[in-house]
């Protein structure tokens, strides 16, 4: 890592149980700007507590997270908020407010932007061209299918251009093609945004197309660490199967 | 209470708290009924606490608000009308050959009346209400957690306590008073009718006997309960909305507990209210 690369994300000694069940163990982390960072895992390993502690969603129980050079724990409910402005949140279902259409739930983020409804408007829209989804604009989220609430969710996720964008399961319960698309498009966005991403996966084709640099959980500790291409040689039997 | 796990945020920032797993191995307090019992009061207390703390700190969801006023009120007026009117009607029916045995069948108008005002219109109206109303909230808001929309909104620096849970217990607290004053005057029509039905007064004659025998102390206390009625409709359909955290099954269990806990709320209210108001009297 050379001196110029900034740090946005950095966890150390994360620890969190649930009861009696140790979910993260000692977590080290750092992401760095422009970064796509996926991290792989069984279910239940803990990879989505992982993302929620960054966001402040979940308190850890020991260690420290620093997103954009504040660390999140010491933070008052105004200023995480100011912080959570600059990370994009892709929630596993795409998390759409069900009792609002697509336009409702893209304005929702926006609410507190200082700006003309006109501009607010155009926001939506090219937010929704992004992910080529203008069509459903005026639809209610119960009329999308898995894919489009995924899209639906990535747009809302964009649309105040966030920093850093936490992706929880982005092809989970997506049909192969989908999946891939959206995996893409993860690519575009960092591409055209130069967002770095955190990416939990255990799909491995989108880790492949989406990854700069892949981190494995295995029972809450980061079992290994490096590049697809590397950890598909790793000597690690554990790790090979992963991509096999 | 039922003695379950205690979950969702407020257990979340209480690690102690939320499971039975967290306990020491020896003593669990959480299998202790009357432990639970103070440990949901006192959750309940921290809830409404930062309601009134969160009500005051603008800015104002006055928008969100108004639409659900409309939910809340409007969509359950025609639910409230035709109880209101069978309430009033069948309270007329029912009366009528007690006071003939007295020879007091005129009464009846005023009877009929003082019981609608003083105490079954704003009971029975907050009891549908909570039935319709503290159900609905409480399975919404369940719903919301378990497909991580509270969390979608907490992460896009909105505050979700204020646009969900404000709004909501403040349109359940301003539309239950205009509901049972709707409900009132339907179930005196209702009585109306009913007295017709085997007599023969007129609406003025009608009209005259029920204001002569209601004062403004029958009005007043009745309409301030209904306040407190609402208020702890929307508070515990929002708390155990809020709060639920075991998926689909905690979405049923979320309506249901919140219709239970707020018509034992009611009941609660309304003993204490007619205590004070008999005080006054």
């Amino acid at each position: 890592m050379t001196e110029m690369e900034k740090i946005l994300v950095e966890i150390e000694h994360l620890k969190k149980a649930f009861g009696s069940k140790n979910v993260l163990m000692d977590i080290n982390l750092r992401i760095k700007e422009g970064e796509n960072l996926v991290v792989l895992g069984k279910s239940g390993s803990g990879k989505s507590v992982l993302i929620k502690c960054m966001v402040g969603l979940i308190e850890p129980d020991e260690g420290k997270i620093s997103v954009l050079g504040k660390c999140i724990g010491d933070l008052k409910e105004d200023e995480l908020n100011q912080v959570r402005k600059k990370i994009g949140f892709l929630f596993q279902s795409g998390a759409l407010y069900d009792s609002m259409t697509v336009r409702e739930n893209l304005e929702f983020p926006l609410r507190e932007l200082k700006s003309k409804k006109e501009e607010k408007d155009q926001l939506v829209v090219e937010a929704l061209q992004h992910v080529g989804l203008e069509e459903a604009i005026d639809k209610m989220p119960s009329e999308l299918s898995g894919g489009m609430r995924k899209r639906v969710g990535l747009a809302r996720t964009l649309i105040l251009k966030p920093e850093i964008i936490l992706y929880d399961e982005p092809t989970t319960g997506l049909d192969p093609i989908t999946s891939k698309e959206i995996s893409k498009l993860i690519i575009e966005i960092q591409k055209k945004h130069n967002t770095s991403s955190v990416i939990i996966t255990h799909d491995v084709e989108c880790a492949r197309i989406t990854g700069d640099r892949l981190v494995i959980i295995k029972e809450g500790e980061c079992v290994a660490e490096g590049t697809f291409t590397e950890l598909q040689s790793s000597k690690d039997e554990w790790v090979r199967s992963f991509f096999e | 209470m039922n003695p379950q796990p205690i979950v969702g945020p407020e257990a979340e920032k209480t690690p102690e708290l939320k499971s039975p797993d967290n306990a020491a191995s020896v003593f669990q307090p959480h299998s202790f009924p009357l432990y639970r019992f103070f440990l949901e009061v006192t959750l309940l207390t921290k809830f409404t606490a930062r309601y009134f703390k969160e009500v005051l700190k603008p800015p104002y969801e006055f928008n969100e608000l108004i639409r659900q006023c409309y939910l809340i009120g409007y969509k359950s007026f025609p639910l409230v009308s035709v109880t209101g009117f069978i309430m009033g009607l069948v309270l007329t029916i029912q009366s009528r050959p007690t006071l003939a045995e007295f020879g007091a069948e005129s009464w009846l108008p005023a009877m009929v009346a003082v019981s609608i005002i003083r105490e079954i219109g704003p009971v029975i109206t907050a009891l549908i209400f909570a039935g319709k109303v503290g159900s609905g909230i409480g399975a919404e808001l369940a719903s919301m957690k378990v497909t991580e929309q509270i969390d979608a909104m907490e992460v896009s620096g909105m505050n979700p306590f204020k646009y969900i849970v404000v709004t909501r217990i403040a349109a359940a607290t301003i539309m239950l008073p205009a509901l049972v004053v709707i409900a009132d005057t339907i179930s005196l029509y209702g009585a109306y009718i009913g007295v017709n039905l085997k007599g023969d007064v007129n609406v003025h004659l009608f009209l005259s006997q029920v204001f002569e025998k209601l004062a403004f102390i029958d009005v007043l206390p009745a309409l301030i309960k209904t306040l407190f009625f609402g208020f702890s409709v929307g508070l515990i359909g929002c708390y155990k909305g809020y709060n639920s955290n075991k998926g689909t099954e905690g979405v049923g269990e979320a309506a249901n507990a919140s219709v239970v806990y707020a018509s034992l709320m009611i009941f609660i209210i309304d003993m204490i209210a007619v205590q004070i108001t008999s005080f006054m009297m």
